[in-house]
């Protein structure tokens, strides 16, 4: 079944082009979620309480509606009220989206685990509560947040999939246009599969990586 | 408005506090607290669980604003509302925790280092420098490096007795440093805190060692229900049928470590 002509000749050149797109899509979205995820798990752990409920109604409403409808919305939806959006900018926008409200959980998460009583010593030494935030909050509930906040990433280089249906024409989408002109869907989409896997395993050993490096005693699991 | 200066004589206490009160959640926690500090003093607050000491001393710094009465630092009352007159005032009060809350980021140094670095504004180098000479003063140089999860307890509490020296504190609030240890590490923590204590450092602690508070106290505040309901001199309240709430409670705990040991 496996024709290596076929797969030479046709599914990696369209296949390698997508791949390309879909790290167009993903990296932006990767960075931009977390940033913005960090942000908003800040906001709705020490915010005013009017921001609280600001950025809870942000994470509630974009964890609450399927990525595939909030896609819909940008790039079919927002021409209604005269914004246009490429299909490029609608799916990293909606990815961003909804990776900065998942991340914001993690984030909130880690946030809430830091203990109360780091927080009076350091108000106990002088500091103020924006410096308090920085110098001693920020830096633990990153690490602790970091497995988390990997694991967002590794779903959104499999969800980036979904940019292919507002014609963003990422790898699905390459695979889906060449597997429909030649009928054989199996090998396209077996290398697809290959593929994705191959990026999941990249960004999980870059996690790794990232993950040692800033690796303190005490927080998680020892260094082997 | 005074300034330290003017009002600062050898006869006004460093830290005065004034009918302290306070209500948590509609139950009185502290009521109509006094008192005056002098410079150089060991005052020990003693009492059962519940009876506010913790509070009382998270009053003293603004942890736990207090409801009622002032707190004055050489004279001076303290604009809570004004935050960098607050920032300002907690710099000079020192304060260890039951609970050591070190730092779990950073190793001991940085966690002298970094109030002096962020707070003070000191070079990273110049910071350094005073935190080690810090950690050498509570014996612990030779463990700049670790991280606290590889510190023992009492290790922890010394590191947190450097942190809070770093900042030249005026007067410093103890809350039962020695509680959270375990009784072999008791020992190393109440040095570090007696040799402060005669080296003249102003010092409120709330702690139930009983045999280091009859040494070392100037006197003792025994509080319950929110109150001071005695004070004096352990001489005076520690003394064979005195008959004092003190001499009582003291006699009960002593009992207590009878029965452990």
């Amino acid at each position: 079944m496996f024709d290596v002509d076929f797969l030479v000749d046709r599914v990696f050149p369209s296949l390698n082009a997508g791949l390309w797109m879909s790290v167009k899509l993903i990296v932006p979205s990767a960075v931009f979620g977390l940033l913005f995820g960090v942000i908003i798990g800040i906001v709705r752990v020490f915010g005013k309480p009017w921001m609280q409920r600001v950025a809870n109604a942000y994470t509630a409403l974009f964890r609450g509606v399927p990525l595939l409808v909030q896609l819909f919305i940008l790039y079919f939806g927002l021409p209604n009220i005269g914004i246009y959006l490429e299909p490029y900018a609608a799916s990293v926008l909606g990815f961003i989206l909804c990776s900065a409200a998942y991340n914001s959980e993690y984030v909130r998460g880690a946030l809430l685990s830091i203990r109360q009583g780091q927080l009076s010593a350091a108000q106990a030494l002088g500091f103020s509560t924006m410096q308090t935030l920085i110098s001693i909050v920020v830096p633990q509930a990153v690490r602790r947040a970091l497995p988390g906040c990997g694991n967002e990433i590794v779903y959104l280089i499999k969800y980036s999939s979904l940019a292919y249906v507002i014609t963003c024409i990422e790898l699905t989408g390459e695979a889906k246009v060449l597997a429909s002109r030649t009928f054989r869907f199996t090998e396209v989409f077996l290398v697809v599969g290959a593929y994705y896997l191959f990026l999941v395993t990249v960004a999980s050993w870059l996690l790794h990586k990232v993950e040692e490096r800033f690796h303190i005693p005490g927080f998680g699991r020892p260094r082997q | 408005m005074a300034t330290p200066e003017s009002v600062t004589t050898s006869g006004t206490p460093i830290l005065r506090l004034e009918n302290i009160g306070k209500t948590l959640g509609g139950k009185r926690i502290l009521s109509d607290i006094s008192m005056d500090v002098d410079k150089g003093e060991l005052k020990v607050l003693i009492g059962p669980s519940g009876a506010g000491k913790s509070t009382l001393l998270q009053c003293i710094n603004y942890l736990i604003p207090p409801d009622e009465g002032h707190i004055r630092l050489e004279g001076r009352v303290v604009d809570a509302s004004r935050k960098s007159e607050l920032y300002a005032f907690r710099q000079q009060v020192g304060m260890i925790f039951q609970d050591f809350n070190l730092f779990d980021h950073l190793d001991a140094l940085s966690n002298v280092s970094i109030a002096l670095r962020k707070v003070r504004g000191m070079s990273r180098k110049a910071a350094a420098e005073r935190a080690m000479a810090e950690l050498e003063r509570v014996g612990l140089a030779n463990r700049a490096t670790l991280y606290p999860a590889q510190l023992s307890g009492g290790q922890k509490q010394r590191v947190a007795i450097a942190r809070a020296l770093a900042m030249d504190p005026k007067v410093m609030l103890l809350d039962e440093p020695t509680s959270a240890l375990d009784p072999e590490l008791v020992g190393e923590v109440l040095a570090v805190i007696r040799d402060l204590a005669r080296g003249g450092m102003t010092m409120v602690m709330a702690s139930h060692q009983m045999d280091f508070t009859r040494a070392l106290a100037h006197e003792i505040l025994f509080m319950e229900r929110g109150s001071i309901i005695e004070r004096g001199s352990p001489a005076e309240l520690l003394a064979p049928g005195s008959g004092t709430r003190t001499a009582d409670f003291c006699s009960r705990l002593t009992d207590l470590c009878e029965e452990c040991s």
